[in-house]
C-alpha cells in the first residue's frame, strides 16, 4: 500500500467523520428548528410536519404576547433573573476577593464553611426554605422566588480563583495612593477579572433563567410566575393548540439563543471556565 | 460628634494589618449571615425535620427514625429508587459516549468547526419546560406525532413512548440526555485541547496506530476531565426533576410512577400531601446518595 493510498483512506475517513459530525449536529437542533417552524404555522398546518411553513405568519406570535400572562411571565424571568445575576457578581466577587487578597484570621475557616454548603443540594433545603419563606410571608414574591440564590458558594469560589491571579503590587500601588479598601476592590481589582465576571454574570442568568423547582413551590398566583413555571400550567388549562404551545416555548428560547449568537466565543469560554474553575 | 472623633481616632490608631482585618470582616458581615441563614440553619432543619411528623398545621413531632423506616417499607420508593438509579447507569455512559465521541471527531475538524460545535451546543440553552413541550409533540401518535409518523413511513408499528410504563423513562430520557450533551462535548473539547500536540507528534513518529493514541495517550491526559463530568452529570441525572415533571405534567412522575424520580417525590411528598417529615427524610437519602458520589470523586482524583 502506498503513503499517497493511505492518505487518501484517511482523508476519505476523515471526510466522512465532517458528514457524521454535521449529521448529527443538525439533528440535535431539529427539535428547536420544528419548534420554531410550527410557531410560524397557522392551526390548520399543524398536522402538516413539513419543516417549511408553506404560509408563515406570526399570528400565534400576536396571539401569544396579546394574552398579557405570557408577557408578565417573561418580565418576571428577565427581571428575577436580571436582580439574582447582579446580586451574585457583586457579593461573590466582593467575598471571593476578600479570601484571596485579605489576611485575617479565619479566613480559611470561612472558605471551607462557605464551600461546604455545595455538598449539600438545594432539594434538601427547599422544604425548610418553604418554611422560612412562609413564617416571613415571603411566599408567592419575587423576595421569596430570589432569595435562595442571592450568593452562591460556587460563584464564591470562581472568583477566588481568578482573584488570586491578580498580582498584590497593583493593590498595594493603590493602598499607598491612599485609596480605601473597597475602591481598592471595586475600581482596581473587579476590572482585572472581567473574564471571570462575564463567565459568572452568564452561568448565573442561564440557571436563573431556567430555574424550575423553587419558582414552581414558592409561587401560587399567575401573576408571579416566572416563564417556565407558566409553561408548565399550559398543560392543565387548555386544549392543547400545539401551534400557540410552541410559539411560548419559541419565545422562553429566543432570548437565550438571541445572545448566544451575539457573544458565542465568550459564552463558550465562559461555560469551560464556571464548569472547570468552579 | 464627640462619638464620631472618639471612632475615627480608634480608626486612625489601627495598624494597616489591623485596619484590613477590619475591612475584611465588613466585606464578610452580610454573606456570613446570608450562608448561615440561607444555607446553614436550614441544612440542619432539614435533619431535624426529618425525625419528626409533621404537616404544617401542628407541631413538629419527634418520631426517630420512624420516617426512614416507612420509605423502607413503601414500594413506591423503590419504584423511585429503582428508576433514579436508571437515570443515572443509563444517562451518564450513554452521554459520555456520545459527547466524547463528537468532541474527539471534532476537535480535528477544522471546516466549519465553530458552526458544528454551535449546533451541539444550542439545546443546553434552553428551558426543560419549554422544550419537554416539543418533546411531548414528537411522542404524539399519528397525525401529530413526528416520530410515529416518521414511523408509519418506514413501515414500523406505532410506540406509544410516554404513555407506556416500559417506554416512558427512556421517552423522559432522551431529552434530558439531549439537553446536556453540549456542555459535554465543550469540557471535552477543552479538555483535548489541553494535550500538548508533542505527545501526538512522537506517537506518529513512531508509527502508532490512532487507536493506540486514543487509548495510551487521549484517555489517560483526558482523566480530570473524564471524572469531572462523570461526577457532574451523575449528579444531575441523581437531581433529575425539571424534564421529568414537565414531560409528564397530568400526572407527574406517571404513568404509574414509572418516571418518577427521588426528587419528584419529594415534591409531591412535601408540597401535595404537606408530609413535611416524609419528604424530608426522603431529602436525606439524596443527600447521601450525592454524597457518595462525591466521596467516589475524591477517591478517583487522588488515584492519580
Amino acid at each position: 500500500m502506498s503513503a499517497g493510498a493511505a492518505q487518501g483512506r484517511a482523508g476519505f475517513g476523515r471526510a466522512i467523520a465532517w458528514v457524521l459530525l454535521l449529521a448529527g449536529g443538525l439533528a440535535m437542533v431539529l427539535p428547536l428548528a420544528f419548534m420554531f417552524s410550527t410557531s410560524l404555522k397557522d392551526a390548520s398546518e399543524v398536522y402538516d410536519l413539513r419543516l417549511l411553513p408553506a404560509h408563515p405568519t406570526l399570528d400565534n406570535y400576536v396571539t401569544v404576547l396579546s394574552d398579557g400572562r405570557f408577557l408578565r411571565w417573561f418580565g418576571n424571568s428577565m427581571g428575577v433573573a436580571t436582580v439574582v445575576t447582579l446580586s451574585n457578581v457583586f457579593f461573590d466577587s466582593l467575598v471571593g476577593y476578600t479570601l484571596a487578597k485579605f489576611e485575617f484570621r479565619g479566613r480559611y475557616f470561612v472558605f471551607l464553611a462557605i464551600l461546604s454548603t455545595l455538598m449539600v443540594p438545594t432539594e434538601m433545603l427547599v422544604i425548610p426554605w418553604y418554611v422560612m419563606a412562609r413564617n416571613f410571608g415571603w411566599l408567592d414574591s419575587y423576595w421569596g422566588i430570589m432569595f435562595p440564590g442571592m450568593m452562591t458558594a460556587f460563584g464564591t469560589f470562581l472568583m477566588k480563583q481568578f482573584f488570586e491571579t491578580v498580582p498584590n503590587d497593583f493593590l498595594e500601588a493603590a493602598r499607598v495612593d491612599g485609596l480605601n479598601e473597597f475602591t481598592i476592590f471595586w475600581r482596581i481589582a473587579m476590572p482585572l477579572v472581567t473574564p471571570a465576571l462575564s463567565a459568572l454574570a452568564i452561568f448565573t442568568f442561564l440557571s436563573n433563567w431556567t430555574a424550575f423547582i423553587w419558582p414552581l413551590i414558592v409561587t401560587t398566583s399567575k401573576e408571579l410566575y416566572t416563564l417556565p413555571v407558566g409553561l408548565s400550567s399550559f398543560a392543565v388549562e387548555q386544549q392543547i393548540q400545539w401551534e400557540l404551545i410552541m410559539t411560548g416555548a419559541a419565545l422562553a428560547t429566543l432570548p437565550t439563543l438571541l445572545v448566544f449568537l451575539a457573544l458565542q466565543r465568550y459564552i463558550v469560554r465562559g461555560v469551560v471556565m464556571a464548569g472547570l474553575k468552579g | 460628634m464627640t462619638d464620631q472623633t472618639a471612632s475615627t481616632g480608634l480608626w486612625r490608631g489601627l495598624g494597616l494589618r489591623q485596619k484590613q482585618v477590619v475591612w475584611a470582616w465588613a466585606f464578610l458581615a452580610l454573606p456570613i449571615l446570608f450562608y448561615a441563614l440561607i444555607r446553614f440553619y436550614p441544612t440542619g432543619e432539614a435533619f431535624y425535620l426529618s425525625t419528626t411528623n409533621w404537616n404544617l398545621l401542628s407541631k413538629p413531632a419527634f418520631i426517630g427514625l420512624a420516617n426512614f423506616r416507612r420509605l423502607l417499607a413503601d414500594p413506591v420508593f423503590w419504584q423511585v429508587f429503582r428508576n433514579t438509579v436508571l437515570y443515572l447507569v443509563i444517562g451518564t455512559p450513554v452521554s459520555l459516549l456520545l459527547s466524547f465521541t463528537v468532541a474527539y471527531h471534532l476537535d480535528r475538524v477544522r471546516l466549519l468547526h465553530g458552526f458544528i460545535r454551535a449546533l451541539y451546543f444550542l439545546p443546553f440553552l434552553t428551558t426543560a419546560a419549554a422544550m419537554a413541550w416539543v418533546w411531548r409533540w414528537f411522542y404524539q401518535p399519528v397525525p401529530i406525532g413526528l416520530i410515529n409518523d416518521a414511523l408509519a413511513a418506514l413501515g414500523f408499528p406505532q410506540q406509544p413512548f410516554l404513555r407506556s410504563t416500559t417506554q416512558s423513562l427512556p421517552s423522559v430520557l432522551a431529552p434530558a440526555i439531549w439537553a446536556g450533551l453540549g456542555f459535554q462535548v465543550v469540557i471535552f473539547l477543552a479538555g483535548l485541547r489541553a494535550i500538548p500536540t508533542t505527545y501526538y507528534e512522537a506517537a506518529r513518529i513512531d508509527g502508532v496506530s490512532n487507536w493506540t493514541i486514543l487509548t495510551r495517550i487521549t484517555l489517560p491526559l483526558l482523566r480530570p476531565t473524564i471524572v469531572f463530568l462523570v461526577v457532574f452529570s451523575s449528579i444531575g441525572f441523581l437531581r433529575i426533576f425539571d424534564q421529568v415533571y414537565n414531560m409528564t405534567t397530568n400526572d407527574p412522575g406517571g404513568p404509574l410512577n414509572s418516571t418518577k424520580p427521588l426528587v419528584l417525590m419529594i415534591y409531591q411528598t412535601a408540597f401535595s400531601s404537606f408530609d413535611m417529615g416524609y419528604a424530608a427524610a426522603q431529602t436525606v437519602v439524596l443527600f447521601l446518595a450525592l454524597l457518595c458520589v462525591s466521596l467516589v470523586q475524591l477517591r478517583l482524583l487522588r488515584d492519580r
